[in-house]
């Protein structure tokens, strides 16, 4: 027994060294050195050289007064707190999370009403009428896994394309294009769901219009 | 089932069962080497740093060149001493992070409870975590504690497997291999090599990887908060991440860099970046089967036991993703949309990201249940009631359907031990394995191994439930309740690590039975799995007669999965009843 404390002991502090500094370190250099941008978040930079966010990153648009909020694209609805889409906030240690809210829960379905009445008001505060019948793509009005879901999907951005072509006064075809530049296919055409990235559809759109 | 969905599913499996040979024969060369010798070329690169590690540990060559030959007892020291270091190493990183370097985002000491069960956790190769990793543990606690456990843990899955093999296919002998060489020999040719591949491709689409501290963002459309302030930034985590998921997810580890764990869009950008994680989970333990049939010197025994996998795994997993395309018929009466089609994933989209959908979730939380793994892309939380017990039913089958490195193969082999003593029980004959005669002590190793996860699972739900504070923290109301307790000993009671995560599991309670659960069901399967595997090598092989059970066709497939199946089934059903089943029946009553 008592000889076998040194190998437990010297194995372990060598493999720390292997698996925990060597291999994460050489990992990082190559990431670095091959893949700069990605490897460091994929941070969007405005003209003036300010980071704007991370293109894998979500932010709020939905929030504030109804008329404003038209304006933007909306994303997922994000379940972070204190405010949506926290993804860091080591003073309430609060970050990524999602509803947690199981399927029979009263709370899910309340949120879900207070979605679709938002959407609704945002609808109303720029005078857009959506034609009868037509319903919110469920990924609008479900809160993501992470609560920093950067994309929701091309149903949801096109359910949205006409009221925000209204907020600003600009041809639906024009907002629409818009969306399509946005808008990424399956990986390798089968993996995955197409989406739409709303941060950077939204950055697109700013200035846009009135 | 939507057409790609079954594309995708079926992409996913035949490039599963496409890497099954040659993974499991590299495998298979790296165990039964020896010193500075592996296949690839890799024994050139890697090979010189083994004979200098053995010299460091003080291991002795035996007779034929390679370290010497341990009994079962001398080996199952070794590797609990090796834990045990690993503990101690990882809970003292945590308590003193805030005085230690590698902390840009200056995080301070993780509370005792937190620490100690965290600790276990990594350890047992669970990573159950009850805390937010972005918020909680500083970049050296990740690398040096969290990330080295991620291999090491891994290694002594495989290691343990390989004595049991080793213990299968030796005829008269006493020794069942050297676990310093097995440890050494997983990390440095398996382990690393692999995970260095997968990182870098992980980090092609996305994935963090740099020691700068977090980034600040100013935002496009600044918000009020709570408070009532001006919420003008957002602060982006950053970190060596992609260098630690590749090893978590390889590794049937499983705990996150961030909170959210692969739903994270820094964790898992993109769909092929999700493949290539979900694939990682379920790669080595396949693979394994293969290496069991080439150590045994019997490829067809292999195939048995994966076919056996497969045949629970399909299944179950079909049905998941159908049950979570139809989604959540509440939601749809309030006039949303759930019909899936080319422009939405539509079905049950609580707690899941647009980028995977309802399809990539669901097999997802498949696969990573049936593997120990235990991270989510989704939050097993939010599923429909069918839909979240699946991936609690697959926890509590033992976690032996591909299962984790090495442990999901030594627990499968204990069903095989029990499932070929019932079939000599039916037609009368001493029952036999690969020759070796199955007898009382392999049996009763056999019974505590199948039984230790099934008694902590239950007897920890029933504790929980009768104790005040447990129940305080479960947060939905009703059955669902309950589920998120029994999920939680499920998953703790099987090293699985996954969560309803709505349960608060960061309290004293749930810290420390979590942390025993997780201890128990860990080391009370690695040392009766190294006694049999003892016990077993020291036997005479008995010649194949024309009573000999054939142990590798399908009808013994099927038994082996009747036997799963019926131990399954028959010790929770009742417990899932109270949760699950309930709950859809509520669901569809409204």
């Amino acid at each position: 027994m008592r000889r076998m404390f040194r190998p437990a002991i010297v194995l372990f502090i060598v493999l720390s060294i292997i698996t925990g500094v060597v291999y994460p370190l050489a990992i990082t250099g190559v990431a670095q050195l091959v893949f700069p941008h990605r490897a460091g978040g994929s941070l969007i930079r405005a003209a003036d050289g300010r980071v704007v966010g991370s293109a894998l990153i979500g932010q709020e648009f939905s929030a504030g007064d109804a008329k404003e909020a038209a304006r933007w694209f909306w994303g997922r609805p994000s379940a972070t707190g204190p405010v949506p889409y926290t993804a860091l906030n080591t003073a309430t240690a609060t970050g990524s999370t999602g509803s947690n809210l199981g399927p029979t829960n009263p709370a899910l379905l309340e949120n879900v009403k207070v979605r679709l009445a938002a959407l609704a008001a945002a609808d109303a505060a720029v005078g857009y009428a959506r034609a009868a019948g037509e319903r919110a793509p469920v990924d609008l009005v479900t809160a993501s896994a992470s609560g920093l879901d950067p994309h929701i999907s091309p149903a949801a951005a096109e359910y949205q394309a006409g009221r925000v072509a209204r907020a600003r006064g600009l041809s639906e075809e024009a907002v629409r294009e818009l969306v399509r530049h946005h808008t990424t296919g399956r990986g390798l055409g089968v993996l995955g769901e197409p989406v739409v990235n709303v941060l950077e559809l939204n950055l697109d759109l700013s200035g846009r219009g009135g | 089932m939507t057409v790609n969905a079954v594309v995708q599913l079926a992409l996913f499996l035949g490039v599963l069962l496409a890497a099954v040979k040659p993974l499991g024969w590299y495998m298979a060369r790296v165990l039964e080497g020896g010193p500075g010798a592996a296949p690839l070329g890799l024994g050139r690169v890697l090979g010189p740093a083994e004979p200098v590690i053995y010299r460091l540990c003080g291991v002795r060559p035996g007779g034929d060149g390679k370290p010497e030959e341990m009994g079962w007892k001398a080996y199952a020291v070794g590797i609990l001493l090796f834990n045990a270091a690993g503990f101690i190493a990882v809970y003292g990183l945590q308590r003193l992070q805030h005085v230690l370097p590698g902390n840009p985002a200056g995080l301070g000491p993780v509370e005792a409870g937190s620490a100690f069960n965290t600790a276990v956790s990594f350890v047992s190769n669970t990573n159950w975590q009850g805390y937010g990793g972005e918020v909680t543990m500083s970049y050296l606690t990740q690398m040096m504690g969290l990330g080295v456990q991620n291999f090491v843990s891994a290694a002594t899955g495989i290691a343990v497997l390989a004595a049991l093999v080793r213990g299968l296919g030796r005829r008269e002998a006493h020794g069942i291999g050297n676990c310093w060489a097995d440890l050494t020999r997983v990390t440095l040719y398996i382990l690393v090599p692999l995970s260095a591949v997968l990182a870098v491709g992980l980090v092609s689409q996305g994935v963090v990887q740099t020691m700068r501290g977090p980034a600040e963002a100013v935002l496009t459309a600044p918000l009020a908060g709570a408070d009532g302030k001006a919420v003008a930034a957002q602060v982006i985590p950053l970190g060596p991440a992609a260098s630690q998921i590749a090893i978590k997810q390889l590794g049937t580890n499983g705990g996150g860099f961030f909170n959210v764990n692969s739903a994270h869009p820094l964790e898992n950008p993109t769909a092929i970046s999700n493949f290539l994680e979900v694939l990682a989970i379920l790669l080595i333990p396949a693979g394994l089967c293969w290496t069991f049939g080439e150590m045994v010197k019997d490829r067809r025994q292999g195939w048995a036991v994966l076919a056996a996998m497969v045949v629970i795994f399909v299944p179950l997993l079909a049905a998941t993703v159908g049950l979570e395309q139809a989604g959540n018929p509440g939601v749809g009466a309030l006039g949303v949309d759930l019909a899936a089609s080319a422009a939405q994933p539509g079905g049950n989209m609580e707690g899941k990201e647009a980028r995977f959908g309802v399809v990539n979730s669901a097999l997802w939380a498949t696969a990573t249940t049936a593997a120990s793994n235990g991270s989510v892309n989704s939050m097993h939380d939010s599923f429909t009631p069918l839909g979240g017990l699946i991936p609690m039913w697959l926890m509590q089958l033992g976690e032996v359907v591909f299962g984790g490195v090495g442990s999901g193969l030594y627990g499968m082999l204990m069903f095989v031990i029990v499932a070929v003593f019932i079939a000599g029980l039916m037609v009368g004959r001493t029952p036999e394995y690969l020759g070796k005669k199955i007898e009382p002590f392999e049996m009763k190793m056999a019974a505590i191994a199948v039984l230790v996860p099934c008694a902590v699972v239950l007897t920890g739900t029933a504790i929980a439930v009768l104790t005040p504070a447990a129940r305080a923290t479960v947060s939905n109301p009703g059955p669902h309740g309950f589920s998120q307790v029994l999920y939680a000993f499920s998953s703790a009671g099987n090293n699985n690590g996954s969560a309803f995560a709505g349960l608060g599991a960061n309290t004293p309670f749930y810290n420390v039975a979590l942390g025993l659960a997780m201890w128990l069901s860990r080391f009370w399967i690695i040392v009766p799995v190294l006694a049999a595997a003892g016990s077993l090598a020291v036997k005479k092989s008995a010649p194949v007669t024309s009573g000999t059970l054939p142990t590798h066709g399908p009808v013994f497939v099927g038994m082996l999965v009747a036997v799963v199946i019926v131990v399954g089934a028959l010790t929770f059903v009742p417990a899932l009843a109270l949760g699950p089943v309930v709950e859809h029946l509520q669901l569809m009553g409204r």
